[in-house]
């Protein structure tokens, strides 16, 4: 190749590169405008007074939009779930991980599959064959620690952030 | 008049002082007039290309005197749907013309493509047309399922919700697009915009892509029942009259059966739980698509993974893509291909069995028929289709479209065919 012709290349390869990069410049705005808003970003936490529940009955709140299952569980149920082998589940994890007092399961109400309400906060609702939550959509299974058993849901229900502002009251967030 | 301009041909001195300076005329003449020859053996499988376009126009008409009257706010989306119904000077007429005409558009897209399939149309030299076909076909789905959002139902949240989550499964910026497609962590008030948004635009580049599609198709003409290539000009006839005036009486059948759904059964097609406003906190026991994406559904459900369930769903529709270099037969009608024929008949009734599924409750032996029907779906196009080339062997060929008339014994030649060979 002559030098000359390398040269011309360089120019056209450089003037192309450079018209992308200006494309792209001014392409970014359009796209990041569809990304949350600030006023979205700015999450607020929510506080929840938990001093009502019984022993067994569980609570929904909206923390970000979404529902934010608590329970507070029994003896029994606390038991069951720290029998299971962890080895044998999808996702392992104890469920002294999970929580942060025995009692009180504080989940985010959202299939980790494709994001519907599972059922079973509500007595009477269908709780699946873990007794715990069951996702009406394509039939996940979750049990008392919310940990995912059966169906297509890849992960555990999520924990959300929150800590006990006394025995009555939580902050979620 | 210098004659240095070179004139157009029509009567009419207007007509001709305009297409002398802007040819549409002749390009209309050119695309359904008389200076377009098709092959006189069309039968009425070929209606259903104009009848999706003119269902288009009729989504795109009632769309925007639809826009005139909705409100895009999730406070206000509900209640305006409902003024539509109730107050809107005829707001119902229009939103069940909009609502069945969605339906509607897909049993004529699905009949077009059936069509297809049947008589061979994806395969050389039209394989483009085919590929543009399905991405049409991508945008309408895309298409219906922004504008099922639009009145905020139950319905509407929980499918945006679902679908939306399908992104999700991409590694590491699964997450991140999900955000970035909502506009949030939650299908929101933002989400709501930007659907509408995307839904008033996709139907007008649905219209770019008809376009292009119709260009592919003149490229090489219509295919025909035979599948056999067009010989000579006695094997074809004017598009217009002849098919303008079947193409008319096909779509007064079309209408009239649609004008049954819209006056008498305008809520067949969808879901109660759609007039239940949407609730963020609570999903309805039986969420389903609308009937046209239920097939698909059926297979997202019948893989027991999420990220294989997700790839599945998007293979089924994306194999269409490749299907003109899957099936190896040089004979395109499956008037002569005696085994695709029953194979054919096997894959259709499969695709009714998945849209069947699809509406049933993931329960017991819908489970394994989900999973059943689903493996057949990739088997028919990933197995049958390549293999039949290597096993089957097809019945000989006519040698011109003209060729069954003359042979068959009948002298009965159509009007057209006897004026052009004069
Ligand atoms: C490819 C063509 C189109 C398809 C398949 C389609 C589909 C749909 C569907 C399925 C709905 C929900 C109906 C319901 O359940 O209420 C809808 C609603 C709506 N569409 Fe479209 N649409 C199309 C074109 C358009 C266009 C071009 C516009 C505007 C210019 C439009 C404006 C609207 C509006 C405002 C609504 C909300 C009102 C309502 O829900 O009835 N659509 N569309
Ligand atoms: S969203 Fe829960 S199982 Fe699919």
């Amino acid at each position: 190749m002559s030098k000359k012709k390398s040269r011309r290349d360089f120019i056209v390869i450089a003037s192309y590169s450079m018209g992308a990069v200006g494309a792209g410049a001014a392409i970014w705005p359009i796209i990041n405008q569809m990304n949350p808003a600030a006023d979205t970003l700015a999450m607020a936490s929510t506080e929840v007074n938990i001093g009502a529940l019984e022993i067994g009955q569980a609570l929904t709140v909206k923390w970000r939009g979404k529902p934010v299952f608590i329970r507070r569980r029994t003896e029994n149920e606390i038991n069951e779930s720290r029998q299971v082998d962890i080895n044998s589940l999808r996702d392992p994890q104890a469920d002294e991980e999970r929580v942060q007092k025995d009692e009180w399961l504080v989940v985010m109400g959202v299939c980790t599959h494709l994001g519907c309400v599972p059922l079973g906060q509500k007595t009477g609702d269908g709780k699946g064959d873990y007794g715990g939550w069951f996702c009406p959509c394509h039939g996940s299974h979750y049990d008392i620690s919310g940990r995912i058993r059966k169906g297509p849901a890849p992960e555990n229900l999520e924990v959300p952030p929150y800590s006990f502002i006394s025995d009555n009251v939580i902050k979620i967030g | 008049m210098k004659s240095s301009i070179p004139n157009s041909q029509f009567k009419n001195p207007v007509i001709n002082w305009i297409d002398t300076r802007l040819p549409i005329f002749t390009a209309m003449n050119e695309a359904v007039g008389t200076e377009h020859p098709t092959p006189k053996n069309l039968n009425y499988w070929w209606n259903f290309g104009s009848l999706a376009g003119v269902t288009l126009v009729i989504m795109i008409i009632t769309g925007i005197a639809l826009a005139m009257n909705y409100t895009a706010h999730v406070d206000h989306a509900f209640d305006s749907v409902e003024r539509i119904m109730r107050d809107v000077n005829g707001g119902w007429l229009i939103r069940y013309i909009h609502m069945n005409g969605a339906s509607f558009f897909f049993i004529v897209v699905y009949i077009h493509m059936a069509r297809s399939l049947y008589y061979g149309s994806y395969k050389a030299p039209r394989e483009l047309l085919w590929i543009l076909g399905v991405v049409i076909y991508l945008l309408m789905m895309a298409t219906a399922f922004l504008g099922y959002t639009l009145p905020w139902g139950q319905m509407s949240f929980w499918g945006a919700t679902v679908i939306t989550n399908f992104f999700s499964v991409i590694p590491f910026v699964g997450e991140p697009i999900v955000n970035w497609l909502l506009g949030g962590y939650t299908v929101d008030n933002p989400t709501l915009n930007r659907f509408y948004a995307l839904h008033y635009l996709l139907p007008f580049v649905i219209a770019g892509v008809i376009l292009l599609h119709i260009v592919a198709l003149h490229r090489f003409g219509s295919n025909n029942p035979l599948g056999i290539d067009i010989k000579s000009d006695k094997d074809m006839i004017p598009f217009h009259p002849y098919y303008t005036i079947k193409d008319f009486f096909g779509l007064s059948v079309f209408l009239a059966i649609f004008c049954v759904f819209v006056f008498f059964l305008p809520n067949f097609l969808g879901h109660p739980d759609n007039y239940v406003p949407a609730d963020p906190l609570s999903t309805p026991a039986h969420i389903v698509p609308e009937w046209y994406l239920s097939p698909f559904y059926a297979i997202l459900r019948a893989v027991p993974d999420k990220l294989l369930g997700v790839l599945a769903m998007f293979g089924a529709i994306g194999i269409l893509f490749i299907l003109p270099w899957l099936d190896r037969s040089p004979v395109r009608s499956a008037h002569y291909r005696p085994m695709y024929r029953v194979f054919y008949v096997i894959f259709i009734v499969n695709m009714l069995a998945l849209g069947y599924l699809g509406v049933q409750n993931p329960e017991g032996i819908y489970i394994l028929l989900g999973r059943a029907c689903t493996a057949w779906y990739f088997i028919h196009f990933l197995v049958i289709m390549p293999l039949l080339n290597i096993i089957e062997t097809p019945k000989a060929l006519p040698k011109s479209v003209s060729d069954p008339i003359f042979s068959s014994g009948s002298s009965s030649l159509s009007p057209a065919a006897s004026r052009k060979s004069k």
